[in-house]
């Protein structure tokens, strides 16, 4: 027993690559970072795209963000910045020891918040820009004012949000596996790896949204 | 009756124990679902080389075809097929994951004394990707190719070509997430992995150029990844941003995609730059001349690597006040290849020099890369530029660096650390007649390229005048030797692996934890994590010359 406490008690989860829990916790929080940084890339060439376009057609773009309602937008950015705070609560409780039951409470309290996040998107927005046919290339006969520049921005509108909806399907799915494995007893105040880095991508969501809702919703001076 | 009584004495050879990483399991499911990284580069190994034949099978097609000035095998249409192929599998498909993939996986771990990569797991699913990326790439050839050559720019692609190109962008798009994944994988593994004592500074610089690799590779893979997306999906639901008639610009189209595909340039050849590294060290017996300027070289230009993209567009209708700006920072890039190329040289001065087959192709490479890079000034020049844009002078410019530099260093690395990675020697003077082969065929291939765009012969085309003939016949007559050259080695590499003598932990004498441990290698690398106390290249002879 004490050769094991010697090598900081391996527990539960610890990889043979490395040396100490130490070392594996770090790689992985690093790995996780280097992995958002390519998704600032990832996403970052459509922000470039976006902002070279606005500012080449900002009148049409002003049109285009009038097609948006604002206030669904805005209930589905304080839903998302709720769920991270219920994302930041779940790590906390598993960094201080809670019992498992209330680390389960957090994530699926999260999950609940992504999950309506989906939802109001696809009834209330998604849905009905299908009906009002403003969908470019599947659904569309928008024919206002500046026909051309709305359309590409509505194609701005559906690949960002559509990319960013992609990214919080990825995590739910990530946070299913995180309550299985906290319900199987996985994760100690010692070991709670996965919870932090998924975490971490939880939060990068969020902060994507963070910038596409004023960058789509609120152009052009409207309130 | 003698490879009877090598098999023999083989099987006792192989290390103390006789176990290692080759022979510890058998079977197809021990390699499918393995997470040793050395198998992993194997894995890698086999299915570049078969992308690698693959696109050089279009290359030898299309310069037997251009033997005559009217085209002496296909319709234009299908020549265009032949350049994309070519184009698309050799840079997605064989040079951007050659030596980072094979050598990277399989040497990262064992050069800085680890048992593994951070995250093996991660780095089967990059090979799994990798392979899904190159099967719809190669379904798409199959099935009819595609005409775009491997820039892909609209609106050709997206409105025009009747070929596959979303085929193959789904490909390049899936592939792309394999490079994404490798460079993760080997940065977190050189911060986090390293040894005891392996401080960076006594890195091997082989890393250190890798760890430069696979910078590009986090930063700039993304963003191909995105605009192959976004051109997926102009060309399917026929909107977009890249489309004039809602008021989208071709031309961010192409800024997008040389802000990956030009640092993608140095994706290619900066492993390269680390397997020269090795080689120069190790077969001149001495320590290398400037370490620091060498390992920060490779960093200065993967930096500068981003911010020269322009230098593609010269003549596309960019603003002139950027194409000086790029002209300007594009000449920046000689400087920290220059640094290379003097210390290499410098290491070599009054070193023991030898030459076996490794060193014959590092040798190569710092003539031929020079060439290569020399050339290069032209075309960052804005008024040469002009002239020589869209000719064979660019063909011939980037197989210097791409052929001439990083396929003769991935072959010399493969040479130098074969030993290591089969247990076994291949035959030296074969190795050394097929390095002669490939370096006097490579000339004769694209030498007479620079003259042909000089005089204005432009690249793509199926047919060209008659006065162009004699040029392009040398050239076609060396990219026939250049095949065979390339051949020579599968043939002895595949035999050594059966019948080769057994190598040793260290057949060069060179200096290296991967030289310290059994070759082939046990699974987890080392039977103890080695202690590192002393800096990297530190051959005893240093100090003797001075």
């Amino acid at each position: 027993m004490s050769d094991l406490a010697t090598h900081g008690a391996h527990p539960q989860g610890f990889a043979h690559q490395f040396e100490d829990i130490e070392q594996q916790r770090d790689a992985g929080r690093l790995g996780m970072w280097v992995f958002l940084v390519t998704e600032i890339l990832f996403f970052g060439g459509m922000f470039t795209s976006y902002t070279i376009y606005r500012a080449l057609h900002l009148e049409s773009f002003v049109q285009g963000s009038h097609q948006l309602i604002v206030k669904f937008g805005a209930t589905n950015t304080a839903v998302l910045i709720l769920s991270s705070l219920t994302m930041a609560l779940a790590i906390r409780a598993a960094q201080t020891g809670k019992k498992k039951g209330q680390i389960i409470f957090w994530l699926i309290l999260t999950m609940i918040l992504g999950a309506a996040f989906i939802g109001i998107k696809l009834r209330f927005e998604w849905y009905r820009d299908y009906t009002e046919g403003l969908i470019p290339g599947v659904h569309w006969f928008y024919n206002g004012p500046h026909a051309p520049g709305v359309k590409m921005f509505m194609c701005f509108y559906f690949f960002m949000t559509g990319l960013h909806a992609i990214h919080m399907v990825v995590g739910l799915g990530l946070l299913t596996v995180l309550v299985i494995m906290t319900a199987r007893n996985k994760f100690s105040a010692e070991y709670y790896s996965p919870l932090e880095i998924s975490g971490l991508y939880w939060h990068f969501v969020d902060i994507v949204w963070i910038f596409l809702f004023p960058l789509l919703y609120l152009i052009g001076g409207r309130y | 009756m003698s490879t009877a009584i090598a098999e023999a004495e083989i099987h006792e050879t192989p290390a103390e124990s006789g176990v290692n990483y080759l022979n510890v399991t058998y079977g197809i499911k021990s390699w499918l679902l393995t997470l040793d990284h050395k198998r992993i580069g194997l894995l890698y190994l086999g299915s570049i080389t078969l992308m690698f034949f693959v696109g050089g099978m279009a290359a030898v097609l299309m310069r037997l075809h251009l033997v005559e000035p009217q085209g002496a095998l296909f319709e234009p249409e299908t020549y265009n097929k032949m350049f994309s192929t070519h184009g698309i599998i050799m840079v997605f498909f064989f040079l951007v994951p050659s030596i980072p993939a094979t050598l990277g996986n399989f040497l990262i771990p064992l050069m800085i004394g680890a048992r593994d990569v951070a995250f093996p797991k991660l780095n089967l699913m990059s090979w799994y990707l990798y392979i899904t990326g190159a099967a719809f790439a190669l379904y798409a050839t199959l099935s009819g190719g595609v005409d775009t050559g491997w820039t892909f720019y609209p609106p050709y692609s997206s409105l025009y070509s009747h070929t596959h190109v979303v085929t193959v962008a789904l490909g390049v798009f899936i592939a792309g997430f394999s490079s994404i994944l490798t460079g993760l994988n080997f940065i977190v593994t050189i911060h986090k992995m390293r040894a005891p004592g392996m401080t960076w500074f006594r890195l091997p610089l082989f890393i250190w150029a890798m760890y430069a690799t696979s910078l590009i590779f986090v930063l700039g893979t993304p963003v191909i990844a995105i605009t192959l997306f976004l051109l997926g999906m102009e060309r399917i639901l026929h909107v977009g941003i890249f489309d004039p008639s809602v008021g989208g610009d071709p031309l961010l189209f192409q800024h997008l995609f040389w802000f990956y595909s030009h640092p993608a340039v140095y994706i290619m050849i900066l492993p390269g730059m680390g397997v020269v590294s090795e080689l120069i060290t190790a077969f001149s017996r001495k320590k290398i001349f400037g370490y620091a300027f060498v390992a920060f070289s490779s960093l200065s230009i993967a930096i500068i690597s981003f911010i020269v993209w322009g230098h593609h567009m010269f003549v596309t209708g960019q603003s002139i006040y950027a194409g000086l700006v790029f002209s300007v920072l594009s000449f920046l890039v000689a400087i920290p290849s220059a640094v290379k190329v003097f210390n290499w040289t410098a290491t070599l001065y009054k070193g023991s020099i030898s030459y076996e087959a490794p060193m014959l192709y590092a040798l190569g490479f710092i003539g031929l890369f020079t060439i290569g890079g020399l050339t290069g000034l032209f075309l960052a020049a804005l008024a040469t530029d002009v002239h020589l844009n869209g000719t064979y002078f660019i063909v011939a410019h980037f197989h210097y660096v791409m052929v001439g530099g990083a396929v003769m260093a991935y072959m010399g690395g493969l040479h130098f650390w074969w030993p290591k990675i089969t247990g076994r020697l291949y035959p030296d003077l074969w190795a050394r007649i097929a390095a002669a082969i490939i370096f006097i065929g490579f000339n004769l291939t694209f030498f007479p390229q620079f003259v042909l765009g000089y005089l204005g012969m432009p690249r793509r085309y199926a047919i060209y005048p008659s006065e162009f003939q004699v040029l392009n016949v040398m050239s076609s007559a060396g990219a026939s030797i250049l095949g065979i050259g390339y051949i020579i080695p599968l043939i002895y590499f595949i035999w050594s692996m059966r019948y080769g003598p057994p190598a040793g932990p260290n057949p060069w004498g060179a200096k290296g934890l991967e030289w310290t441990t059994q070759s082939p290698p046990l699974t987890e690398n080392f039977e103890t994590i080695p202690i590192v106390t002393e800096d990297a290249y530190n051959y005893p002879s240093e100090g003797a010359h001075v």
